[in-house]
């Protein structure tokens, strides 16, 4: 099967993000509600970058690639030429301060980092790449 | 794709969710509680066919907490699916929200005190 998908950023093709995601998922025997939560933290960075990095630019590319190795690690490398995104710079706000805000965002990436293990953002050429990694339980 | 229909039993405002709700999708369920939370003082809302919700969606369900809360309108999910209850949950917000099983269920919560 083929494990990576160029589409362009608009955030209508998220659902064919999911889809082809769930598709490698579950040919690959993950559980459905572990694969369920794989692809919501796939479809919250694909979000981020299209929405905030590539202002929903239908001609910006974004490039999600998924790898299924032996012992149970899956990793997700997406990458995107926007604008960078800085994790040091991020602050993660408590549930109380987002309510009280009114905000309807903010709680995108605090989804992927209870969801995956290891959330990383890197620059190489002209791309930037998030890497995204959870060791699966059988 | 959602698709999100509503209508009304008694006082109530009963809205039905079903499909996917993603960045692309939320908004129409920001609208349907907008328009709820304003005519409204109790608003059900059927989960039952919903098959995903991302961030956007409960960003939706978030950000009308205060408010809801302010002019005292009470709010009721029911019929979660195991994978979007298991979403909810990664975020604590069976602690926030009125979450039920069934409809009889959320009416009882819904019409008590």
């Amino acid at each position: 099967m083929k494990d990576k998908l160029t589409i362009s950023c608009s955030k209508t093709n998220l659902a064919t993000i999911r889809a082809f995601v769930s598709d490698i998922l579950i040919s690959n025997d993950v559980q459905e509600i572990e694969a369920h939560k794989l692809v919501l933290a796939v479809d919250e960075i694909c979000a981020n970058l299209i929405i905030h990095s590539n202002k929903c630019n239908p001609s910006h590319k974004l490039e999600v690639q998924v790898d299924m190795s032996p012992h149970q690690l899956v990793t997700f490398i997406i990458k995107d030429q926007g604008i960078k995104f800085n994790l040091s710079a991020y602050s993660e706000p408590t549930m109380d301060e987002i309510v009280n805000s009114r905000r309807k965002g903010g709680v995108g990436l605090m989804l992927v980092k209870r969801i995956m293990d290891k959330i990383e953002f890197s620059t190489e050429k002209n791309y930037n790449i998030c890497k995204l990694t959870k060791k699966l339980n059988k | 794709m959602v698709e999100i229909n509503t209508h009304t039993e008694e006082d109530i405002q009963v809205i039905d969710v079903a499909g996917e709700i993603d960045a692309s999708s939320s908004i129409e369920l920001d609208n349907a509680l907008n328009h709820a939370s304003k005519n409204f003082k109790k608003i059900l809302i059927d989960l039952g066919q919903l098959e995903y919700i991302s961030s956007a969606g409960l960003g939706v369900f978030i950000s009308y907490l205060e408010e809801l809360k302010k002019e005292e309108v009470k709010l009721v999910i029911y019929g979660l699916q195991e994978q979007v209850s298991e979403v909810f949950e990664i975020l604590g917000l069976q602690h926030l929200m009125n979450i039920s099983g069934s409809k009889e269920e959320a009416l009882t919560v819904l019409n008590e005190g």
